[in-house]
């Protein structure tokens, strides 16, 4: 009847599977899992289990942080804005998208920033010397489903955990990043490809990354919560063992997916370069953190199993809605972190919130319980319970070990 | 209940007022817990009146939603006594001893430890009161010492409370050689083997001053010689006046050790007698108490050809040369104790595992070791022993539990659509007639059986050639479990479906079984048709022993028990 | 590396020797990578081991030394603690702006202001982590960037300057006895502290076991809350330390101070042998794992490879490390397995 410990349960988290009797508690679900009673609207809308309590609140925010937007300037639902918010996020979105299945799977990839980044250098690189531009994006992408796939083996081969290997790749692709192109600068792209920083998509207005993302974050989600392949990845994320006992292809399907992470953020490397028109080193450092933080406080479970694409592009909303805001009222730039970290501290606070209550309501049932003849019960020497009727014993004295 | 005070378990409240009388008695052995628990110091040789019992637990009851796990729980322990507890899967022993071991808080009964009456709120209060509970799995810390793991919490300390690992480690050695074995302290805990992390309890046990040991299926893993030196512990531990409770379903070995036997079933106490006088058949009377139903046109029906062939399959250090074919329309019962490798066989033919050589194919087609897609493309289906954690995702809804190995099936270019997949679902739920609220409840809501009868749904769908079902009633209800027999009767019968089946419930192998195949310390060592076999058969190839007409035959009912 | 298969050749005793000698060694065999590394480079460049190189090989581990010390107290608890960097950014900071602040302020309060930030963020973050059961990683995550943004806006585009710190405050990050700095000294022996705790003392041994079996030592009754707080607070404790040290060392302060530094802690750690989901390691082999990684760094500017050529190389080496001991504990379980089966009769 216990939970059953897994390694990335976290030492303190009860969260994982409960035993049987007791209803699930309420949680960041969708995807797997009960959606939630409610009114009728959200009974109907919950037969498609892909919005659940979670998404309805994050919705809720995304509205909420436009409506201040608005109330803070007038520029902020313009569509010019708009533009501007897709251009400054747009790179660190797509990469989200492979980072949620990831995470579905109970994995991580912190790799991701320093792919984009090694990405940028080999574009740099390869142009530099000459090679045509077609070219060059076929060689990135392809590198960066070597990066991908390397961190696929060393997690699914030789079964390494994806934490502390990902921050060793990280490392790693950001070295070789900066060794490729060293301290050199490329900057001379022609203008039809850096021209994605300046102009949106014609006709829709927003940037070429922003229609990038939502397109792939149609198929990414129908691939999620539509495919046999993403109905393995909640069952994985749940229970890796039981999956792997249904026939589900436990290693195959971890490798592909970080190969399309490397794919995926290799080429939100080369979107990332154009749009900077610059290549240099440091391009992206420290993107990783956010992408983390978008993907988590999307409702997708760090233990894995749970989250829905929906959510995530929520998440990516209010995201970008909220740091522009604050860019709009002048808040410095780089204090932003303070909201990113803000935004993911509740949601991984929020969801505990019933079970914090719960804990606290047993350990006062408890006090109460043991109220009129407590504190023997801890007592050294004088060990054993007080007497009932009888009171004949002389065991608790502190009596000789046996 | 009357009156009885509660003991409890938690962390000390800051600026506890005991902390000085627990730094008073710091360096006696017993130790308290971290959580401030005293350990016992319960002195059986100081009780007053030799009658005086250890424990009396009486008329304890205790349900999970519908299974009544335990209806009426009694037993009586002596002071230097080894008291044995008998009785088939499900009949409640595994229940009382958690029970008594306060993981568990009975319905209504009472116990009282050494004449005083007391409620365990927790496993905390059950060690103060001084019950120990050597369980088959160890809690083990696998990165420290045996010292450490034995102390944990409770390390003797030196000046300036420093861990005296001198004294930690000399009062193991004391205890282990009191013991009569050997276990050197300072070795990490991994790798321990089972034998080794028993006497690690078995010490902790003794160094908290318990007065009370309870062994639960102790032998189930051991080698004989470990059995051996098992028994002299506990004959140690029972002539220095402690009181040892049993739990055992090999009866040679509670006939070897124990003074008097509780026999319990279907959650009751049946009886309690010394053992002198009674023999084996009077405890199996009584731990199954009713008719071997025959399975209708057993042993007899259209018997198809060869779906699996098993072929020199060995994995080292588990199972050596295992052969043997299974049929469409048959069912095929591989038994044996605990540890015998039989469920290591299923995994390796089903792929988990890889074998290290020998060969298995399905339908002729040979299967590629290590490969579970293989084997469920070949048309194996595989319902494991444990189904909470291998058998289906508890968090995850029953509709896609149901689904899981199907998909290929369902998708419709490439997609699966919600309705289809929940329409599959009500199907197979439906046929099995499988209880649940919503289809899109996680399947941790429902029961044990119907837990059981999902898994079965899942792998039915996919209309396997060959179904292996590893222990299939365990744990669930006595109706459920009469569905899942018939269920898998009508596979072999109507569906041709060829079903190995692994059990260690006597009846029900001798009911299912076609033929049984008998497995023993990782060999196949017997094979009996169904007109052939019997229990003294299954369980003298189970022991090795061979039963002469006369003797003392060891019938035991090989149940382990449900949790 | 030892012939495992000889090793196994051995009766039925030696699977606990087995198993003990596999723990030391990747215990100590930090040391003998650490060695070999010196020696080859030393080799390439005789000039490697001069007194400079070695002064800045020893300043540069200390801080990492130091913070690693933190971070393997929570890391053995099964547990991680990323905002390190950010800590010390703050409080190098704000502990070297006091100087400016409040004249003639003595330079120990100067330490105990750094400590006190540390333990401030320690305690939130112990607390949200203990009281919500949430799990650390993301909770640091967090405060890495609550703490870097607050950090950022209370220094805003200014910083500290180096000709603005007392003499002696800057002396003590440069000073150096028989080529070995004070600060090294006095590290090694809060390490050395540290160690001791670790190994000795109850709370200590509690963190590796909630480490090596969190639902086992739920059950013994080990405080985990507590327990998990107190490390947290220790490794924001010891993250302030560091951050005063950094501002004595450099002088010149700015709200970039300490940024990546928590990748570096948690490699150093795992390197130096400090299991990534807890219960064993040492704090002695996480401060060789960064000292392997300053002699890294230097041994790169002193045979004048470029230093892009680093995080690559440290990034190898933690994969590495890793690789190493997954593959010794496979072959060790497999060996256990072959060695227990019973073949009497």
């Amino acid at each position: 009847m216990n939970p059953e410990p897994t390694a990335d349960t976290g030492v303190l988290a009860e969260q994982a599977p409960s035993s049987g009797a007791e209803p699930p508690a309420p949680s960041p679900t969708s995807g797997v899992g009960e959606p939630q009673p409610g009114g009728t609207v959200l009974a109907y809308l919950s037969r498609f289990r892909v919005l659940a309590r979670w998404e309805v609140a994050l919705l809720a925010t995304v509205v909420a942080v436009f409506v201040v937007g608005r109330v803070v300037s007038p520029e902020f639902l313009t569509s010019y804005n708009f533009f501007d918010m897709g251009i400054s996020n747009g790179e660190l979105a797509i990469m989200a998208l492979p980072m949620t299945l990831i995470v579905a799977t109970g994995e991580i990839d912190l790799s991701v920033s320093s792919t984009l980044g090694l990405a940028s250098s080999l574009l740099g690189l390869l142009w530099m010397h000459g090679w045509p531009m077609p070219a060059i994006i076929v060689v990135v992408l392809a590198c960066g489903a070597v990066l991908g796939a390397f961190n696929g083996v060393l997690v699914t081969r030789v079964g390494l955990p994806s934490i502390a290997v990902t921050i060793g790749t990280m490392l790693l692709y950001a070295g070789i990043g900066e060794i490729l192109l060293g301290s050199n600068i490329v900057s001379n792209f022609p203008a039809t490809y850096t021209n994605i920083g300046v102009y949106g998509v014609p006709g829709i207005g927003l940037s070429y990354s922003t229609v990038i993302f939502f397109g792939l974050a149609i198929i990414f989600g129908a691939v999620l919560h539509f495919t046999p392949f993403g109905r393995s990845i909640f069952a994985m994320g749940a229970n890796q063992e039981a999956a792997i006992f249904s026939g589900v292809r436990v290693k195959r399907t971890k490798t592909i997916l970080y190969i399309v992470s490397g794919i995926v953020c290799s080429g939100a490397g080369i979107l990332y370069t154009f749009k900077l028109s610059t290549a240099e080193y440091d391009n992206g450092t420290g993107l990783v953190l956010s992408v983390v933080a978008i993907v988590l406080l999307g409702g997708v479970s760090i233990f894995g199993g749970k989250g829905s694409m929906v959510g995530v592009v929520f998440a990516v909303l209010i995201y970008a809605g909220l740091l522009d805001a604050l860019l709009l009222t002048g808040f410095p730039q780089q204090a932003s972190g303070i909201v990113i970290g803000g935004l993911l501290l509740l949601s991984v606070l929020v969801p505990s919130v019933p079970e914090f209550r719960s804990r606290l309501r047993a350990g006062r049932h408890r006090l109460q319980r043991q109220a009129p003849e407590a504190a023997i019960v801890h007592s050294g020497s004088v060990a054993q319970p007080r007497l009932t009727g009888d009171s004949s014993s002389k065991a608790g004295q502190g009596g000789q070990p046996i | 209940m009357g009156k009885s005070v509660e003991m409890t378990a938690g962390d000390t409240p800051p600026g506890d007022p005991t902390a000085s009388l627990r730094r008073a008695v710091h360096q006696r052995e017993g130790e308290p817990f971290a959580d401030g628990a005293q350990p016992a110091v319960v002195d059986p040789t100081n009780s007053p009146g030799e009658d005086q019992p250890a424990l009396v637990l009486e008329h304890a009851t205790k349900s999970f939603g519908a299974v009544r796990a335990l209806v009426d729980g009694d037993i009586t322990l002596h002071w230097g006594e080894t008291h044995g507890l008998v009785g088939e899967n499900g009949a409640g022993k595994s229940t009382l001893v958690k029970v008594l071991a306060g993981v568990h808080q009975p319905e209504s009964g009472r116990l009282v430890v050494n004449g005083r009456e007391v409620t365990l709120d927790g496993p905390a209060a059950s060690r103060a009161v001084g019950i120990a509970v050597i369980h088959q799995e160890a809690s083990v810390f696998p990165d420290l010492s045996v010292a450490e793991n034995v102390f944990i919490g409770r390390e003797p300390l030196r000046r300036g409370r420093r861990i005296d690992f001198k004294t930690m480690n000399e009062q193991i050695a004391v205890i282990v050689e009191r013991l009569g074995v050997r276990l050197d302290p300072r070795r990490i805990a991994r790798g321990l083997s089972v034998a080794d992390q028993q006497i690690m309890e078995i010490t902790k046990a003794v160094s908290l001053n318990a007065s009370i040991i309870v062994m639960d299926e102790p032998t189930a893993s051991l080698s004989a010689h470990e059995v051996n030196r098992l028994f002299e512990m506990i004959e140690t531990l029972r002539r220095e006046g402690k009181a040892v409770l049993f739990i055992s379903h090999r009866l040679q070995e509670v006939f070897d050790l124990c003074q008097r036997v509780t026999v319990m079933r279907d959650g009751r106490h049946v009886f309690t007698r010394p053992l002198a006088g009674l023999v084996a058949d009077d405890l199996v009377q009584a731990m199954v108490g009713r008719e071997v139903v025959d399975r209708a046109g057993a042993g007899g029906q259209r018997i198809g050809d060869v779906v699996l062939a098993v072929e020199h399959l060995s994995r080292e250090g588990v199972f050596t040369d295992v052969s043997f074919t299974v049929h469409a329309g048959e069912i095929v019962v591989l038994a044996g104790l605990v540890g015998a490798g039989r469920s290591e066989v299923a995994r390796a033919i089903f792929g988990i595992d890889h074998r290290d050589a020998g060969r298995v194919s399905v339908n002729g087609r040979p299967l590629r070791s290590g490969s579970p897609t293989d084997a469920i493309a070949a048309g194996i289906g595989f319902v494991p022993e444990d189904r909470r954690q291998q058998g289906l995702v508890m968090a995850m809804a029953i509709d896609r539990n149901i689904a899981l190995a199907s998909y290929d099936h369902l998708k419709r270019s490439g997609l699966i659509w919600g309705a289809l997949e929940r329409r599959f679902a009500t199907d197979w739920a439906g046929r099995l007639l499988l209880k649940y609220g919503r289809l899109s409840g996680n399947a941790s809501t429902l029961s044990g059986g119907n837990q059981q009868k999902l898994v079965l749904a899942k792998w039915l769908g996919r209309h396997p050639s060959l179904l292996i079902v590893d222990e299939p009633t365990r744990g669930i209800d006595v109706a459920t479990k009469a569905e899942v027999h018939r269920l898998l009767e009508a596979l072999a019968a109507e569906e041709a479906v060829a079903v190995l089946m692994i059990s260690s419930e006597l009846p029900e192998v001798l009911r299912m079984g076609d033929r049984t195949l008998v497995m023993r310390e990782g060999r196949l060592v017997a094979e009996f048709s169904h007109s052939e076999v019997s229990e003294e058969h299954i369980v003298a190839a189970a022991t090795g022993q061979t039963a002469a007409a006369g003797d003392l035959v060891t019938t035991d009912a090989m149940g382990h028990d449900t949790p | 590396m030892t012939n495992l298969d000889g090793a196994l050749a051995q009766p039925t005793e030696s699977p606990q020797r087995l198993v003990d000698l596999v723990f030391r060694l990747r215990e100590y065999g930090i040391i003998a990578v650490l060695v070999v590394f010196i020696a080859v480079t030393t080799g390439l460049q005789p000039r490697f081991l001069g007194q400079q190189n070695i002064k800045f090989i020893l300043l540069n581990a200390t801080i990492f030394a130091l913070l690693a010390l933190g971070e393997t107290m929570v890391v053995v608890s099964r547990q991680m603690d990323l905002s390190v960097g950010s800590v010390l950014g703050l409080s190098a900071y704000v502990s070297s702006n006091l100087f400016g602040q409040v004249h003639g302020i003595p330079i120990p309060v100067v330490f105990l202001a750094g400590i006190g930030i540390g333990v401030a963020c320690g305690v939130v973050n112990g607390a949200i982590i203990a009281l919500a059961r949430v799990p650390g990683l993301v909770v640091t995550l967090a405060t890495l960037y609550i703490i870097r943004g607050i950090d950022i806006s209370i220094v805003g585009g200014g910083e500290v300057v180096a000709s603005s710190l007392p003499a002696h405050f800057l002396a003590i990050g440069s000073d150096s006895v028989v080529g070995i700095p004070y600060v090294t000294m006095c590290v090694a022996v809060v390490i050395a502290a540290g160690a001791y705790f670790l190994r000795s003392f109850r709370s200590g041994r509690e963190l590796y076991a909630i480490g090596s079996n969190p639902d086992a030592a739920r059950l013994v009754g080990i405080p985990i809350g507590r327990r998990v707080f107190s490390a947290y607070v220790a490794s924001g404790a010891i993250a302030g330390l560091a951050g005063v040290l950094w501002a004595t060392y450099y002088g010149t302060v700015d709200s970039t101070a300490g940024t990546g530094y928590e990748l570096t802690v948690v490699t150093a750690v795992v390197v130096g042998g400090v299991a990534i989901f807890g219960g064993s390691g040492s704090v002695i082999g996480a401060a060789f794992g960064a000292l392997l990684l300053s002699t890294i760094a230097t041994a790169l500017y002193a045979l004048n490879v470029s230093p892009f050529w680093d995080p690559a190389l440290d990034g190898l080496l933690l994969v590495l490390a890793i690789t190493l001991d997954r593959t010794l504990a496979v072959r060790l379980a497999n060996a256990m397995r072959k060695r227990t089966f019973r073949h009497e009769p």
